[in-house]
């Protein structure tokens, strides 16, 4: 091995090893990818991968988790476009994967605090590796909530192991739904409603938000309300991302490059430019 | 009735109303337990009553032809449950029913009216509050109708 | 400081061909002035000036046989170092699965000759953006690595130049490896001659020079006097970053974007805007791909774009991102201004939009002082 870094802007060939359909219809997918030769680059819970597929292009992904044995899980949505193809793709292929990217998650900074998990839609899955950190490290932290709103009883991701952190008595776990038929027992109403139900110590608490941009706008208010500060909020950004490495130039926002400086900020270096709109 | 002025005194819905006022709120209100699945409102019903859910959860539904029972918001402790109490024509617009065991103080809406009309620093502190819940819930009910979490490539098939 | 003859600018051309170095300089090419190989003094623009406004670039006859007597055309250097297209990748995919193979990097030996002092600073900043940051751009670090760097001070400003407001120039003062300033003064026809660095030295010694005289001195320093006092533009740089995100929401880019074409070309023929995009195009078995970079536009709608629509779909705030990277969050990011006073992106906006002066309409209208005040 020479000691040149990696070239950032080639991918590495990971083979598909399964792939999980985590809605109904196949929209949202999770991949277990596992690098063909050589070592996983091990991301933090927050970092993101490029992934790219031959000839139909690349996406920035966040990591979704870290599998057991050196390998990788990515959840994505079909959106159409790339996401759409990758939608087509199965276990045994390969795909390239460049990184991972970007800044992590403060789960070391939250230590020894309320962990807050403000979760919208799509936006649980690269919250989900903090949630695996946290519980595997539960005494390093106070009291821990994961708060997490979606479109319908239908659309709830990670089904299964919403259920398994809701059985635990060391995690309070609460997921509401924006409209849900007759059959729905659980709660109604936007996620924002969770964060003003309280239940932490709003000085002492770390929330780390990850959904459309306009939850999060919304999720802000609900924190700053209840007295969490700025500079303890972090927020997972997005944007239009193609090199990852800050030379491409289109994840700018204001003085910052989503793809370096972020994804994960703290609020308090977002809020000059967070009503800025069209920014 | 004073232990009763003190259960509400530590809610966070009274934080600045003055012994007096919670006194005179006290003499209006009444404890009331609802086992799960039992309503506590009616649609159509006399809001003859306004509710601070202390423990529990309650869920607001309207009933839609086909439908059936839709569930539109889901409240919990610290929650007031209706405001139709405040406004004429006094009626529940929606069904209120326990997800679980509930307790709630209730408070009977007719008293309550008279003592806003007749004190009315005490209706202003009242009505200030409920403004902040149906601001906070009309804030809310606009984001659930922004479909935030659809798919931003519009319905797939 | 030394001084060589007009002639002997022919034998440095040569004498850097011979070490190997394309050597590339402004020639005259479809009535514009456009870099290109140079092979001796008689490939320069001998006896034309420029004449720059708002929308406007015409040659014109001068009354010398100047060599430099013009400032910058609609070209810069970094299409060399940071070609318009290039191969990143190419992919293929058999029977073993998925494999990627770096594009091999083209750095030949090239020489700038006849580069502006904003263009040296305009070099530096892409150094900034590609080379100084947590990952390298290969390759433009080898290609950067390549060249040889004749720099030619500005003996007159262009009608949109604002090189003196950026602290730009005239007159380069570093980041050459020789710097050259023209002078025709009775009769004679020479150039002062400057250098920045061992490899400047080196070639130097080898050409036939004298040392400066105090009157050649003199006149060297004043030839670029005379440009930094013929500005076409100017811009108050005092705090400038403070009041464009200030004022975000400022009534004046809905009146800029009004005018706007969206049509990038000040991006394009800006020297130190550096947005690319890659292109990812298979064959048609599927087997085989290549990855492409590009240079991509701020103004292009696409550019923001993510799943469900762009987030700058207006022509108001894609026309503000620009301005506001190169002048203000340019500073946040790598410490300087991302504008070097060159004037291109006036010259060649179609419609004449002027930065200097959209500038200057903000700061005459701050609307933080309004707020403050009101």
């Amino acid at each position: 091995m020479s000691a040149r870094p990696r070239d950032p802007m080639l991918p590495r060939s990971y083979r598909i090893e399964s792939v999980e359909s985590e809605l109904p219809g196949g929209e949202v997918f999770s991949w277990t990818l596992r690098p063909r030769g050589g070592e996983l680059e091990v991301g933090q819970p927050g970092q993101f991968n490029m992934l790219y597929q031959l000839g139909i292009g690349e996406v920035p992904i966040s990591i979704s988790a870290l599998g057991e044995d050196g390998t990788l899980i990515h959840t994505i949505r079909d959106v159409g476009g790339v996401t759409r193809n990758m939608a087509a793709l199965s276990a045994g292929e390969e795909i390239g994967v460049r990184g991972p990217f970007g800044t992590a998650w403060p789960v070391a900074a939250a230590e020894g605090h309320d962990v807050l998990l403000v979760a919208g839609g799509i936006g649980l899955a690269p919250l989900r590796p903090v949630i695996h950190h946290v519980l595997a490290n539960r005494e390093r932290y106070r009291r821990i909530f994961l708060l997490y709103g979606t479109r319908q009883p239908a659309d709830i991701l990670f089904r299964k192991e919403l259920e398994r952190w809701r059985g635990r008595f060391d995690i309070d776990v609460a997921v509401t739904v924006d409209r849900a038929d007759a059959s729905w027992r659980g709660d109604v109403g936007v996620v924002t409603r969770l964060i003003e139900r309280g239940g932490f110590d709003p000085r002492n608490s770390i929330a780390m938000v990850c959904g459309p941009e306009v939850m999060m706008r919304f999720a802000v208010m609900s924190l700053e309300r209840r007295g969490v500060p700025a500079r303890q909020i972090y927020l997972s950004m997005e944007r239009n991302m193609q090199c990852a490495v800050g030379y491409c130039g289109h994840c700018q926002y204001g003085g910052h490059f989503i793809c370096k400086d972020g994804p994960v900020f703290p609020y308090d270096r977002l809020e000059p430019l967070f009503d800025v709109r069209e920014l | 009735m004073d232990d009763l002025a003190q259960v509400f005194a530590e809610e966070p819905f009274f934080s600045g109303f003055s012994d007096a006022q919670l006194r005179r709120l006290a003499g209006l209100a009444r404890p009331e337990v609802y086992q799960n699945g039992r309503y506590l409102i009616r649609q159509n019903g006399s809001a003859d009553r306004f509710m601070l859910i202390t423990t529990g959860h309650v869920v607001l539904k309207a009933f839609v032809p086909q439908r059936g029972m839709v569930p539109l918001e889901t409240l919990g402790p610290g929650d007031p449950l209706g405001w139709s109490w405040l406004a004429p024509p006094y009626k529940w617009h929606y069904d209120g029913r326990a997800l679980e065991r509930t307790e709630v103080i209730a408070f009977e809406a007719e008293g309550l009216r008279q003592a806003m009309e007749q004190d009315h620093e005490l209706g202003y502190r009242l009505q200030k509050r409920m403004i902040e819940v149906i601001a906070h819930r009309l804030q809310a009910a606009r984001l659930q109708s922004l479909d935030l979490y659809g798919n931003p490539a519009g319905d797939l098939p | 400081m030394q001084v060589i003859e007009r002639e002997e600018l022919d034998r440095l051309i040569g004498l850097l061909a011979g070490d190997g170095y394309e050597v590339i300089g402004p020639t005259l090419r479809d009535d514009a002035i456009q870099y290109g190989p140079v092979r001796g003094i008689e490939d320069l623009p001998a006896g034309w000036t420029d004449e720059q406004d708002g929308g406007h670039y015409r040659l014109r006859r001068r009354d010398d046989r100047a060599l430099f007597g013009y400032v910058v055309g609609p070209q810069s250097w970094k299409q060399y170092l940071f070609p318009p297209s290039q191969t990143i990748f190419r992919a293929r995919r058999d029977a073993d699965g998925l494999h990627m193979e770096p594009a091999p990097v083209q750095a030949p030996k090239r020489a700038f000759l006849g580069m502006r002092a904003c263009e040296l600073h305009a070099l530096a900043i892409q150094d900034q953006v590609f080379t100084e940051g947590p990952y390298v751009d290969e390759p433009y670090e080898r290609r950067r690595g390549s060249i040889f760097r004749v720099a030619v001070n500005c003996g007159q400003a262009g009608g949109t130049c604002f090189c003196v407001s950026m602290e730009t120039g005239p007159r380069a003062d570093r980041g050459f490896d020789l710097a050259l300033t023209e002078i025709l003064e009775g009769g004679r026809h020479y150039f002062t001659l400057e250098v920045g660095s061992d490899a400047g030295q080196a070639v130097a010694d080898r050409l036939s020079a004298s040392q400066a005289g105090e009157d050649e001195h003199r006149a060297s320093m004043a030839a670029t006097e005379a440009a930094a006092a013929q500005m076409g533009r100017q811009l108050d740089t005092q705090d400038l970053p403070a009041l464009l995100m200030g004022n975000l929401e400022h009534p004046r880019w809905d009146e800029v974007a009004d005018r706007c074409l969206s049509c990038a070309n000040c991006t394009m023929v800006c020297p130190t805007c550096f947005c690319s995009s890659v292109h990812d195009s298979a064959d048609l078995a599927g087997s085989e791909a290549v990855r492409e970079r590009v240079w991509d536009s701020c103004f292009n709608q696409a550019f923001s774009y993510i799943a469900g629509g762009s987030i700058r779909s207006t022509p108001v705030s894609r026309y503000r991102q620009w301005m506001t990277h190169k002048l203000a969050t340019w500073h946040e990011q790598f410490g300087t201004s991302g504008c070097v006073g060159c004037g291109r992106c006036i010259t060649w906006c179609p419609v004449g939009i002027d930065i200097t002066e959209e500038a200057a309409a903000i700061r005459a209208t701050d609307q933080r002082r309004k707020r403050r005040d009101g």
